[in-house]
């Protein structure tokens, strides 16, 4: 039956896709991700475009001192995560490990500062539909602490399943999400 | 064909095509309808025969689909179906369930019982029993597909495939949930109408597509699996937030507006990424089948999925934008190009890769097959391209100048008519189609030749 031949792509034809470290999947992933908060963040700079002194106003009742201690907690956490996989990969699974533990607890951190920051804006009676600005500012910080609180799972359940490809896959999420902070942190908190 | 079992797909298949010439001649009539408005509005209104158009659609698309699954899954799991008389009586349910959600639209039969009679709300307006019937016969499939994959080899296709099935009985379980709030009644709604057809239609498709490309050309399987998950992955993630981008306007959080734009316009990607693989596998192909009409339906699904679902739906998915286009003729151009290329091209696909096998005959009337492919791409095309005239004119007139909706309806009627005559090719092409499916005749193309002018007997 001539639908029975399978035919293998000739001898020495690279496959582009294979030598990306970790999981195919997750580049997918990564890739999309930064689509979508790119695409906000692009939108969010439109609507500071359309209406600077509005915007302006909104952006000053931000805690800056919040966001940039948690630009360091995430970095680090970052810098934790990327020697835990150092780590595993010379087969020092206990360390590795830890320094997973420590990059997840530093993650920890990050959400508890984040829900300061969201305490103290609803105090004041800010919302997500006060004004544009806020709506921004919630969607993409809120979808961004989602993302940390995914990873947070992801990092324990690969110190628990600590293959190194695996490890590989959740830390460059959580790159991903130290990233994404890192560009949403100046242009929503500190661009003027 | 390698199964006794793949044979269910035969009589599925052949429910969906009848099915199919049901639905095209609704839309003529319709069509016809729009050009002179009081053509048999006693006897058969318009909004019944817009239902009928639509509604058998779905069923058709979801006959065929059940139909695809039948006869690809025993040759991907290497085992014959778990039990062929429920893969039958799930047909007959189907089949039963249809026409009494035909005669009760018809004859506007028990109306306003709440078992008997039509629902309200659009696309879902099959009388509740129907709807338990869908829901029953859909368990049946799922138990007969499941387990025969379950006792069987288990390939990314067979996997993708299930998903895909599971995902769509689990979200139409959300068509028995009405409430009266008109808001969250529209917010339920879409998880059937969106999650389906953005969301787990895309996962069927990419799986049945997958299946295609490997058998047409000879790719290695590890790479079109890869082509899959990557698909699948880009459509889960752009789709199932997609749903935003309709919550502009039913009173939802005005926040719905930027998620729905932001992850909507994403949901061109996994359409790119299918024309894109379709291609690559068939210059990557070293094999050449002989069934070059199934190859010509696949890659004009993909083509045309691309420009229907993916450019069209963009063109206005943008809050800033829909916000003025909002249910004007727009929406129907995207409509019909969207479902034409994305599942019609699809089902037509798989009907004519599987119908030389089924019947146990060598490709045939492939010339023929062809032919009713570029008449209905053609015709398809030319009604997109009118209706998105009408509806851009539409929107500035109506939504822009603020003039009457009747009024503007005046303006149209010159694309109203030639979408009418567009939609005489589409039907002469799907009158084709099933006569070049059905009707035998020895007729191979010779290798090598693209084109399929020249038929060697």
């Amino acid at each position: 039956m001539r639908d029975d031949l399978e035919i293998r792509p000739a001898e020495g034809e690279r496959d582009i896709l294979s030598e990306l470290p970790g999981e195919l999947m997750m580049w997918v992933l990564i890739a999309s991700e930064l689509l979508v908060f790119g695409a906000a963040l692009i939108v969010c700079l439109a609507v500071r475009a359309i209406d600077p002194v509005k915007y302006a106003a909104d952006q000053a009742m931000l805690d800056q001192t919040a966001g940039a201690i948690n630009t360091l907690v995430l970095v680090t956490s970052g810098f934790c995560a990327a020697v835990a996989v150092r780590s595993r990969e010379r087969e020092e699974r206990r360390k590795a490990r830890l320094w997973l533990g420590a990059a997840g607890a530093l993650g920890i951190v990050f959400l508890i500062v984040k829900g300061f920051e969201y305490a103290s804006k609803a105090s004041l009676g800010i919302g997500i539909e006060t004004s544009q600005f806020f709506t921004f500012y919630y969607l993409i910080t809120g979808f961004h602490a989602l993302h940390v609180v995914a990873g947070i799972v992801v990092l324990a359940l690969v110190a628990w399943a600590d293959s190194v490809r695996n490890m590989e896959a959740a830390v460059a999420f959580w790159h991903m999400v130290d990233l994404v902070w890192v560009l949403l942190f100046p242009i929503i908190y500190v661009l003027r | 064909m390698k199964y006794e079992s793949q044979k269910i797909a035969f009589a599925y298949f052949l429910t969906a095509m009848l099915l199919f010439i049901v639905q095209v001649s609704g839309g003529l009539l319709a069509g016809w309808i729009y050009i002179s408005p009081n053509t048999l509005s006693e006897l058969l209104p318009f909004n019944i025969v817009r239902m009928l158009h639509t509604n058998a659609l779905i069923v058709w698309l979801l006959v065929g689909f059940f139909g695809a699954a039948y006869f690809i899954v025993p040759e991907e799991a290497g085992r014959e179906i778990h039990s062929t008389k429920i893969a039958y009586y799930q047909l007959a349910i189907l089949v039963l369930g249809t026409l009494g959600a035909v005669v009760t639209y018809v004859f506007d039969l028990f109306q306003g019982n709440i078992l008997l009679g039509k629902d309200g709300r659009e696309f879902l307006e099959q009388p509740l029993w129907v709807k338990m019937g869908i829901v029953v016969a859909a368990l049946m499939f799922l138990y007969n597909i499941s387990m025969t994959v379950l006792a069987g080899k288990k390939t990314a296709i067979t996997t993708v495939l299930l998903i895909g099935l599971w995902g769509i009985a689990i979200f139409f379980l959300f068509a028995f949930y009405n409430p009266h709030n008109l808001s969250l009644d529209k917010m339920y709604w879409w998880y059937v109408v969106h999650l389906w057809v953005e969301g787990v239609w895309e996962l069927v498709m990419a799986s049945i597509l997958a299946y295609l490309m490997l058998k047409l050309t000879g790719v290695d399987r590890e790479i079109v699996e890869k082509w899959l998950y990557v698909i699948v992955g880009t459509a889960l993630f752009s789709g199932i937030l997609g749903t935003g981008h309709h919550y502009y306007w039913i009173g939802t959080p005005g926040y719905w507006q930027w998620i729905g734009s932001v992850f909507s316009t994403l949901e061109i990607i996994p359409f790119f990424l299918m024309m894109v693989f379709s291609f690559v596998m068939v210059w990557k192909g070293r094999r050449d089948h002989p069934n070059k009409a199934a190859l010509l339906w696949s890659l004009g699904c993909t083509v045309l999925a691309f420009f229907g679902a993916g450019v069209w739906g963009f063109l206005h998915t943008l809050h800033g934008v829909n916000y003025y286009t909002h249910g004007t003729q727009i929406t129907a151009a995207h409509g019909h190009l969207a479902f034409f290329g994305a599942y019609v091209s699809l089902n037509l696909a798989i009907f004519t890769y599987a119908f030389p096998m089924l019947k146990n005959r060598d490709p045939y009337n492939q010339v023929l097959n062809m032919a009713s492919f570029w008449l209905m791409a053609g015709g398809m095309a030319f009604m997109t391209f009118v209706l998105t005239f009408a509806g851009t004119i539409q929107t500035h007139l109506q939504r822009v100048l603020g003039q009457y909706y009747m009024e503007v309806q005046d303006q149209l009627a010159l694309f109203y008519y030639m979408r009418f005559g567009a939609g005489v090719a589409v039907v002469i092409g799907a009158l084709l189609f099933v006569f070049a499916t059905l009707v035998p005749r020895r007729e191979i193309i010779s290798a090598g030749r693209t084109t399929a002018l020249n038929p060697a007997e």
